[in-house]
């Protein structure tokens, strides 16, 4: 168990190092440094600086430096939690993220849920019931999910609400809330915003979810352990809950490992077409004005939190799995 | 009286056994793409689907056939037309025609508004011509599929009306087409040299190629790809033409989409090692290479083509959402996610409905290619229950 | 002596796209406490599905269509038809474990993997039992491990079934239905999967606790050296029917069924000429969805009778010795009374 968890946690460090590579590069991709975006930036607003205080910026900043030594600077600065600074926006990389990265782990991991708590009795139903009419009604509510990408769900979503409802749909705040601070009010109200963009981002997640959880009970309900719990006496229902769906839950958990970076990567779009204030606006906005700082941190910040849910939902499965917790190497 | 039975004179259980084996004969010479073609059209749905396929593809050779207008051209006054019915009959005689449209301006609000005209009926003829194209790439040639007779197809014929810059949708959609469905087909093909060398190298090996192979994938995986995706696609140079946009886009939604299959390659590699079949050809001394190429490739080819056919939609999907917002193809390009950049502004969506026209060749493709994928994946285990 | 359970033309069909399986199709027998009935016959001819039905355990698509499965409670009341009950009854239910206990060929997959083998000892107890305590339910279940020899039975009972052993683990099963005392044990297969000196343990463990317990014990197999260890009665089944039965040594010395006579031949024997064929049945089991007409054995056998044996059902008649048996050699006149 300790050799499991030991290799999950070195993997998800890795994972980290190879995800700040990324990042660094991604910052580093557009021609020209960020002095030369900064130098751009001013002649713009029509202030200038000499070649001499160029040179003293990238000193500074040790742009001169061999490019690993960079990386280096970049990670020791992000481990102290300095993300540099948005040239968009002029203000600290950390203070235009900040709350945007909160809403963004809320709507995911809210997103998260709703795609288990309904994919879980779906798919067991659709297995129990195999080719009743709920199941064919299931799986086609399925091929929905599976077949309109979620930016796409958004769109019609909005289109509809608009079209027919003459209200705009989008959004997680009232105009009262949204730059009011945090109270309970708030909370509440974003809350009550939160249903629409949850079913948007879970819909395709849920889909393939039940297909799974399908196909794993239908292959578990014809294993003898289920007919054993059945000639112990318990009933169809008791020994089904019991035996089948909680081996079936087993792929159910290591399914999170791909479905977070699945709903992360699909907030970032849906929240533009649903007006969300996550970081996924800002990320696209940063990116199409080459601000690279602020760009690379948040692919930075998604990616390591991305690693961090995955984690724990490997001790998840460590929990459930008693073949894992025994396992010797 | 049981002797009163009349006997038969043949050996009775001959024919029992003919009978029984006559069907497991059929079964046991058949070979294996036989065996999958059989089962694979016992799958409906997914024949269905590779027919809709076909029929996508076809529209992806014949795309400028198929448009009637130049997708670039533009015309401010024409901008958001609705899409114009074709009137089938005209007095009872079956003859299409559309009616022109008069440009009006609105008393109130003083916009341009395009009205129908039911007094001029312009007929549709075939094989009309307009912009000048060249068939297949080879034969330049002006001739279109449908068009109007003695009119510019201006004048009426908006099969799925405009865009706001007045381009006409239908001719738009067609070429969109063409680029959102080969780059699904490129992109899956760089994936598939990735994944089968990486899987094959993975599985075929073990060892520490193995676990390295394993890592990258599992590290790859858990990264979210859009954000990735888009900071790699922002970093394609605005300066570069239309066709190497288009290579760099294919290039980074493969770098990403490899991986499934790469885990299904050294998935049937590894599973197929420790084959009975073979040992035996190993026991025979066959070399490593025949072994490879004729005994494991042929047993798991099958199932590459169903995986494959599986990560197509995905390969769309990543496209269209990175045109979608403006990371991916840029216009003068056309693709589904082109398209339906214009469709982001809610307010114009509701005017303008049809803007969202690209949808829905992108939903009916990601279904075809699901349920083709379901009916090979089925078909590719002949022997399995 | 009374029997506490009779089977009679029972028929369970499966009901597929493809065609109708006839699993079980007329079969017959009668358990008596306190004994051993061997069920014995080629895989595929419908044992298991036997087992299954009693216990109203068979799955769709398949059914039960015909014949009866009377049950003798044990306080002495009326016989109950087990095949009208509802099959997820509560009658059903409280007779599953408590009255007729099953236990498997494959004691790995029997086992639920995400539980410990304890927890289903207990749950077994306390289905039947609901108002022991929880200690009590597990001083129980190490009892009964205790009585099926498993050592170290406290801490066994913590275990999962992937850290057994497989003979720990067929023990550890018996135990488990053992939990409630039935009055009837139907063991399927409970050896095959078994090495040949475990084996002969649980086999030597079912005999002692057959005794200690004085239940009934139907053993399904397909082994005959295992009949004739364990049997009191034998019932030769083929493509689902009783084509054979009666005590043990009258099976076994004096065999009527060309299908039982060419079963035992094919037994390898330790007095046998050394370096010589074994004997084998001819031909193979008919495919389940194209059974043959007349007698389900005469394409195989080597003593039909052209023009009768391939064009009727030879019924299960009662012999005078006590032996019963489905074959026209034996019974001629009745084709006349069909």
């Amino acid at each position: 168990m300790l050799a499991y968890f030991t290799r999950r946690l070195l993997l998800a460090l890795v994972t980290t190092i190879a995800i700040s590579a990324l990042s660094f590069v991604i910052i580093q991709l557009p021609p020209g440094d960020y002095i030369d975006q900064y130098i751009a930036q001013l002649s713009a607003s029509g202030s200038a600086i000499s070649r001499e205080e160029a040179e003293a910026l990238r000193e500074q900043y040790g742009l001169n430096q061999p490019i690993w030594v960079q990386y280096g600077l970049w990670m020791g600065k992000i481990m102290r939690g300095d993300f540099g600074i948005s040239l968009e926006w002029q203000r600290p990389v950390s203070e235009v993220i900040g709350e945007r990265l909160w809403l963004t782990i809320v709507v995911s991991l809210a997103a998260i849920m709703f795609t288990w708590m309904v994919a879980l009795p779906i798919g067991i139903y659709s297995a129990v019931r195999q080719y009743s009419p709920g199941d064919y009604l299931f799986t086609l509510i399925g091929f929905v999910g599976i077949a309109i990408p979620n930016f796409m769900l958004g769109l019609i979503l909005m289109y509809i609400g608009f079209r027919f409802f003459n209200s705009n749909v989008g959004g997680l705040f009232s105009a009262d809330f949204e730059t009011a601070p945090w109270s309970a009010a708030k909370v509440w109200d974003m809350v009550k915003h939160l249903p629409l963009p949850v079913f948007v981002l879970g819909l395709g997640g849920m889909a393939q979810l039940i297909r799974i959880m399908r196909a794993n009970l239908l292959d578990e309900l014809r294993k003898p352990y289920v007919v054993t719990a059945r000639a112990k006496g318990l009933t169809e229902t008791q020994a089904i809950l019991k035996y089948p769906v909680r081996a079936a839950l087993n792929p159910f958990a290591s399914t999170v490992g791909y479905l977070l970076p699945y709903t992360v990567s699909g907030s970032i779009i849906v929240s533009l077409v649903l007006g969300l204030p996550t970081v996924g606006p800002v990320l696209l906005k940063s990116l199409v004005a080459q601000d690279m700082f602020l760009a690379g941190s948040i692919i930075l910040l998604l990616g390591v939190l991305t690693v961090i849910g995955t984690l724990i939902s490997d001790l998840l499965l460590m929990w459930i799995e008693p073949r894992i917790r025994f396992q010797a190497h | 009286m049981a002797q009163s039975v009349p006997a038969i004179p043949t050996d009775p259980d001959h024919l029992v056994e003919d009978i029984a084996t006559d069907a497991e004969e059929r079964v046991s010479v058949a070979t294996q793409w036989q065996l999958m073609w059989w089962r694979f059209k016992q799958h409906r749905l997914g024949v269905f689907s590779g027919v809709v396929i076909v029929i996508f593809y076809l529209v992806v050779v014949f795309a400028d056939l198929l448009a009637y207008v130049d997708p670039a051209q533009s015309e401010a006054l024409r901008s958001l037309i609705a899409p114009q019915p074709i009137h089938w009959f005209d007095n009872g005689q079956f003859r299409p025609h559309v009616y022109a449209l008069a440009g009006k301006r609105d008393p109130l609000t003083f916009k341009r508004v395009y009205e129908p005209d039911p007094e001029r009926k312009i007929p549709i003829t075939l094989f009309a011509r307009g912009f000048e194209y060249k068939l297949l790439g080879m034969v330049p040639t002006d001739v279109h599929l449908i068009g109007l007779a003695g009119a510019p197809p201006e004048e009426g014929l908006y099969l799925l009306g405009t865009d706001l810059q007045g381009r006409d949708m239908w001719s738009r959609l067609m070429l969109g087409t063409r680029t959102s469905l080969t780059i699904g087909l490129l992109g899956v093909a760089i994936s598939l040299f990735l994944g089968v060398l990486l899987g094959g190298l993975s599985g075929l090996y073990g060892g520490w190629v193995d676990t390295l192979i394993q890592r990258i994938i599992e590290i790859t995986r858990s990264i979210p790809t859009i954000p990735l995706w888009m900071g790699l696609a922002a970093a394609v140079p605005n300066s570069w033409n239309v066709t190497q946009i288009y290579f760099s886009i294919t290039i980074i939604i493969s770098l990403i989409g490899w991986t499934e299959l790469g885990r299904v390659v050294r998935g049937r590699f590894l599973s197929l090692r420790e084959e009975d079949f073979v040992l035996a050809a190993e026991l025979a001394g066959a070399s490593q290479w025949r072994i490879i190429f004729r005994h494991m490739v042929p047993s798991f080819l099958s199932h590459i083509i169903a995986a494959t056919t599986l990560a197509l939609p995905a390969m769309i999907i990543s496209e269209t959402a990175l045109s979608f917002l403006g990371l991916g193809l840029r216009p003068p390009a056309v693709s589904w996610g082109v398209l339906l950049q214009d469709a982001q502004n809610v307010q114009s969506l509701a005017i303008s409905p049809w803007l969202l026209a690209a949808a829905i060749p992108v939903i009916i493709i990601i279904l075809a290619f699901n349920f083709l994928g379901d009916g090979l994946r089925d078909a590719a285990d002949p022997y399995g229950v | 002596m009374e029997p506490i359970l009779t089977v009679d033309n029972l028929k369970t069909y499966f009901f597929q796209s493809e065609g109708t399986v006839k699993a079980v199709d007329g079969a017959s027998f009668e358990v008596y406490p306190g004994q051993t009935l061997g069920l014995v016959g080629e895989s595929g001819c419908g044992k298991s599905i036997t087992a299954r039905s009693i216990l109203r355990l068979v799955d769709k698509p398949g059914r039960i269509v015909d014949g009866s499965i009377q049950y003798y409670p044990a306080n002495g009341g009326q016989a109950l038809e087990l095949t009208e009950l509802p099959s997820d009854g509560a009658t059903m239910r409280e007779i599953r474990g408590k009255d007729i206990a099953l236990i498997f060929q494959e004691p790995m997959t029997s086992f639920s993997a995400h539980y410990s083998v304890g927890n289903q000892i207990m749950e077994a107890i306390r289905i039947h039992d609901r108002g022991l305590s929880q200690q009590a339910a597990r001083a129980r279940a190490v009892d009964l491990l205790r009585k099926t020899g498993v050592p170290m039975a406290e801490q066994r009972l913590d275990m999962y079934s992937f850290q057994l052993s497989g003979g720990l683990r067929q023990r550890v099963m018996i135990a488990m239905a053992l939990a409630c005392t039935p009055r009837i044990l139907i063991a399927d297969e409970p050896t095959t999967a078994l090495d040949v000196t475990t084996q002969a343990q649980i086999l030597a463990l079912l005999k002692d606790l057959q005794r200690s317990f004085g239940m009934a014990i139907i053993l399904i197999t397909h082994d005959m050296g295992v009949i004739a260890e364990m049997a009191d009665e034998v019932a030769v089944m083929y493509l689902g029917r009783v084509v054979e039965r009666g005590p043990v040594d009258q099976i076994f010395h004096a065999p009527r069924h060309p299908y039982t006579r060419a079963l035992l031949r094919s037994i390898p024997s330790i007095d046998g000429e050394p370096r010589t064929k074994l004997p084998t049945i001819r031909g193979s089991i008919p495919h389940p969805y194209s059974r043959p007409q007349g007698c389900p054995f005469h394409p195989r056998c080597l003593e039909r009778i052209a023009g009768v044996c391939d064009q009727h059902e030879p019924a299960l008649a009662r012999m005078a010795d006590g032996q019963a048996v489905a074959c026209f050699l034996h019974h001629r006149e009745e084709i006349r009374q069909n």
